[in-house]
């Protein structure tokens, strides 16, 4: 198919005046799968599993073959009404299984049972950047359906068209997955990040499901338009598709929107379509345009009975939710005194707020042990690309360091060379102190003959302290904690050089 | 007489005394199959090896006190748009003519527990889809009353090898009339039940929301111990309804008196051969005598019943034939292709026959963005109208009389290329299945030496009242006649 040129407006290039970036409000609302980790599928008993030698976690439901009906799993529905819940949503008193019929031979049935108009959430919200100002994101709505298959494109550039021929796996068709889609709400690409943070914090406090993008047990769709501030109508959207990773949902909302503003700022207009963000080059390309977006031809299912809710049940559900991220950051700031910023940071990953917790059953100081948290092993995940939960570094090892540095035994600057071994080891503190002998030296005789030798051996920074240059001292505590190996006590070392300087 | 034109109950009295053998009766079967058979046609698959080991194994079973059900032995053919496990399953379509399912049916499985032996897998309209089993991939079935005519359809080869006595009893599905079509046309009994009453599992979907699997026997009291077998919630089907299963054989009885039976008015009318009208009419009579109060009954919109069949129908099969795109099983075509459009597209070209094309497009267009509404939406309102028209005609009687058919049995080719005449000869089943009720279809008589079948039907789930009913007319009536095959 030849596609026509993107439309042009003739003369709009010379009529409307520039618009200056800034004056542009982004306006994006997202679409998240979230794969649910229930014991069994949607609709069959086979094992939600993943890793599995390809087709194996397989049978004739889940394949699709002639007769078979599904079975819906009432585990999914539970996990998904949760989700619901801790999103505001309402649970609707009947809901609805409505088949998706398009061919693509990752789907054994050539449709796929999802939710149409009337799903099992709806008219939730989700809240973000308390540090900044809140925005309330609107929940449009949150539905359940099944996922699909996978398929490997082999020759060609990987993607089926051009392809030699393609494999299938079956063991992730009919897993249970959860769409959450959102209100056009959220008005920058941080803002999206913050919001999936949020979500998948969220998701992980119900324990339903890993939330993890870059395996695709979450993944995010994007409807992207821009318009210049203070305009209430909105702009061309785009669909933005294969955003797989945290850290591509702000770089490819970035890109998007400035492709919308380039496109418009150059006398173009944003061509309503579905496009593919491309991580490894930064870019988004065109995927398919409107007039080929698929007619899903949606039906009720007919094999399977509506949903009527348990309303019990589900009050019941909602008033045993676990302690979501938003009331645990309240609570840390209460209990712990920690400052806004820290109890934010903190609560909004439920791993890094378990550890907190846990390393604050046994150690007092909250402030310190968030610093620890958010500085120091902060700086060594962001590095080493792990989770708090994936490192080698447990409560147990913080508390361990810290008792150390509190009892003088190491010195703040020995601590985080001995905590980045424990990173790269998972090793205890003390078990690195005692095999390598890291001991801190406060012995005053000992320091003070290194200072002496330190001295004896540079005269002219003697020359230079006298000559009223203070910073040398900072250069003679760095030769004496050479010498020192790092052990020296830099209290005393200071305090040393500084009286033996002075009396010279 | 010879076995296999026995009733299964007679053929299970003549077991239980010592007089016959399930080997003896699965051997008269095959010999029968054998003779008329070429002539017929009712089978795709004959499962002969396995049927006499199993009727053996009956034998053994019997001998010491063991199988003791009131259909353990008896042989039966299955329909092949069910799940065989390891059989071919074909539903008479080129694209499934290689399908060997792993699995079987929840039916296929209760008969098999039932003590039944399967026979073979029968005849059908290419996935069920006709009136006449003249659409199947593997040729038409002939009506074993006049080889020249034929045996309805879409379970045309399940009845006629009842009819033939080429199967004792046998499984038909039924979605707009094919197991009561087919048993008018062949002068046996076959009842639809009511939707959910038994298990879709395992049944090849053609339009998931009117299939429902049903017995073909040579009488009343048959089809109430087949119905018996196969009856139940199925925690695989979710649309199977959770209710006490009664015991069929106590509607066995030949007391109608007092009892309010309706007759239809619209289906006595134009469309309606005149022999056929007649025949009801004698039905009616029948009834009559017996003491049964006659009651003129009317559905408004039965009018409209075809219409909104041939949206849903096809609308559902458009969405359930998808899954045979050459990916998984089934034919894909060896022709060499561009890409997987391409492929599929040559394939299910390749695959499927006219008629079964035909649906799928229909369907498709119906559910249409755009069109939905007007079509799908539209037929999902008339299906209520005529749910609502059952209902308040169910105020006032206890069962409905209607011709099964209008016609008796065509030839064959007479309606084969005018698919709107075929679909008519479905307008006094259709609006049981759009429904959901009980329909029984029992001879009522003969016209010009071919079978007239009478309909009664019930309401939801009182397929008690739908079999005595029946009962009571087959002993009153007495149709004895069998089809002259030698």
């Amino acid at each position: 198919m030849i596609f026509p040129p993107p439309l042009r407006e003739g003369g709009l290039r010379g009529r409307v005046d520039y618009i200056p970036k800034e004056s542009y409000e982004a306006v994006i609302g997202l679409e998240i799968h979230v794969e649910l980790n229930t014991e069994s599928k949607m609709f069959c008993a086979c094992p939600v599993s993943f890793g599995e030698k390809p087709n194996t976690q397989v049978c004739p439901v889940c394949l699709g073959h002639p007769g078979v009906l599904p079975v819906l799993n009432g585990k999914a529905v539970e996990y998904a009404t949760l989700i619901g819940l801790s999103l505001n949503c309402e649970v609707t008193e009947f809901c609805q299984f409505h088949r998706k019929n398009y061919f693509y031979p990752d789907m054994p049935k050539d449709y796929q049972i999802s939710q149409y108009d009337l799903p099992l959430c709806v008219e939730g919200y989700l809240e973000v950047g308390e540090e900044k100002g809140v925005s309330r994101i609107r929940i449009t709505r949150v539905h359940m359906e099944e996922d699909t298959g996978k398929l490997i494109h082999i020759g060609g550039s990987g993607r089926i068209h051009g392809a030699d021929y393609s494999l299938v796996d079956f063991n992730r068709a009919g897993v249970p997955l959860i769409e959450i889609v959102s209100e056009p709400d959220i008005r920058s690409p941080e803002e999206a990040r913050m919001f999936m943070q949020k979500l998948r914090s969220i998701i992980l406090t119900l324990g339903v499901s890993d939330c993890n993008m870059e395996e695709g047990s979450m993944r995010c769709d994007a409807n992207v338009s821009i318009r210049p501030v203070g305009q209430k109508e909105f702009g061309t959207k785009t669909e933005v598709k294969n955003i797989n990773s945290f850290r591509s949902v702000q770089r490819a909302l970035q890109h998007e929107l400035d492709r919308h503003i380039d496109t418009i700022d150059s006398g173009d207009r944003v061509v309503q379509e579905t496009r593919h963000w491309d991580d490894a080059g930064g870019v988004t390309t065109s995927l398919r345009s409107k007039e080929e977006a698929h007619d899903y031809r949606y039906f009720p299912e007919p094999d399977l009975v509506p949903l009527i809710s348990d309303k019990p049940k589900v009050e019941r559900m909602k008033k045993a939710l676990p302690e979501l991220p938003d009331a645990r950051r309240v609570r840390l700031m209460e209990q712990y005194g920690l400052p806004k910023h820290d109890a934010n940071v903190i609560s909004l990953s439920k791993a890094t707020g378990d550890f907190f917790e846990e390393v604050m059953e046994t150690y007092e100081d909250a402030r310190k042990v968030s610093n620890w948290i958010l500085v120091e092993l902060g700086a060594l995940l962001n590095q080493a690309n792990l989770e708090i939960d994936e490192c080698a570094v447990t409560p147990r090892h913080l508390i361990d360091l810290l008792k150390l540095m509190d009892k003088g035994t190491i010195s703040g600057k020995m601590a985080k060379d001995i905590f980045k071994e424990s990173f790269d080891t998972g090793k205890l503190s003390s078990v690195i102190v005692e095999d390598k002998g890291l001991v801190q030296l406060t012995d005053e005789d000992a320091i003070g003959k290194i200072v002496e030798q330190v001295l004896a051996e540079n005269p002219k920074a003697i020359e230079d302290y006298k000559g009223g240059q203070e910073r040398v001292v900072g250069f003679l505590v760095g030769q004496v904690m050479r010498l020192t190996q790092g052990k020296a006590s830099p209290d005393a070392v200071n305090r040393l050089l500084k009286s033996k300087l002075n009396n010279k | 007489m010879e076995l296999f034109n026995q009733p299964a109950h007679e053929l299970k009295r003549m077991m239980d005394t010592g007089e016959i053998s399930a080997f003896e009766i699965a051997k008269s079967v095959f010999k029968r199959i054998e003779m008329v058979e070429p002539k017929v046609e009712a089978y795709v698959t004959l499962t002969e090896g396995q049927a006499a080991a199993q009727a053996k194994e009956a034998d053994a079973k019997i001998k010491k006190g063991e199988g003791r059900g009131s259909l353990f032995g008896i042989p039966l053919a299955i329909k092949d748009n069910m799940c065989t496990k390891g059989v071919l399953t074909t539903c008479s379509s080129g694209i499934l003519k290689n399908f060997i399912p792993v699995y079987d049916g929840t039916v296929v499985r209760k008969v098999s527990d039932a003590g039944l032996i399967m026979t073979g897998k029968t005849n059908l309209d290419e996935f069920a889809m006709g009136s006449s089993t003249e659409t199947s991939f593997f040729g038409t079935t002939r009506n074993p009353w006049d080889l020249e005519t034929v045996p309805g359809g879409s379970s045309g080869g399940s009845a006629a090898a009842v009819a033939a006595g080429e199967a004792i009893m046998a499984l038909g599905s039924d979605t707009g009339g094919s197991i009561r079509q087919p048993a008018a046309l062949c002068g046996v009994v076959g009842l639809k039940p009511t939707y959910g009453l038994v298990s879709r599992y395992g049944l090849v979907a053609f339009a998931s929301s009117l299939d429902q699997i049903g017995p073909i026997t040579k009488d009343v009291t048959d089809c109430a111990l087949l119905l018996q077998a196969i009856a139940g919630q199925d925690e695989r089907d979710s649309t199977s309804v959770d209710i006490n299963i009664p015991d069929y054989n106590k509607a066995l009885v030949a007391d109608v008196k007092g009892m309010k039976i309706g007759l239809l008015k619209e289906m006595m009318g134009e469309g309606i051969q005149d022999e056929v009208k007649t025949a009801i009419k004698n039905a009616v009579d029948v009834f009559s005598k017996m003491g049964a109060e006659i009651i003129e009954v009317s559905l408004p919109h039965a009018e409209y019943a075809l219409s909104a069949y041939y949206l849903i129908a096809p609308a559902e099969a458009s969405s359930n034939l998808a899954r045979y795109d050459g990916v998984r099983y089934g034919h894909r075509t060896s022709e060499k292709v561009k890409d997987m459009i391409d492929m599929y597209m040559k394939t299910r070209a390749e695959g499927f026959g006219n008629e079964v094309k035909r649906r799928i497009m229909l369907g498709t267009y119906a559910l249409s963005a755009g069109y939905y509404e007007a079509y799908y939406g539209q037929a999902q309102k008339i299906r209520t109208l005529i749910v609502q028209d059952f209902e308040k005609a169910f105020d006032k009687v206890d069962a409905i009389l209607s011709p099964t058919s209008p016609t008796t049995a065509f030839k064959i080719g007479e309606k084969f290329e005018n698919p709107l005449q075929m679909y008519l000869s479905d307008i006094c089943t259709i609006p049981v299945n759009l429904a959901g009720l009980p329909g029984i279809s029992i001879p009522c008589g003969l016209s010009d030496g071919l079978p007239i079948g009478l309909q009664i039907i019930g309401k939801p789930f009182d397929e008690m009242t739908v079999l005595r009913t029946a009962y009571a007319f087959e002993q009153a009536y007495g149709f004895k006649e069998r089809p002259k095959l030698d």
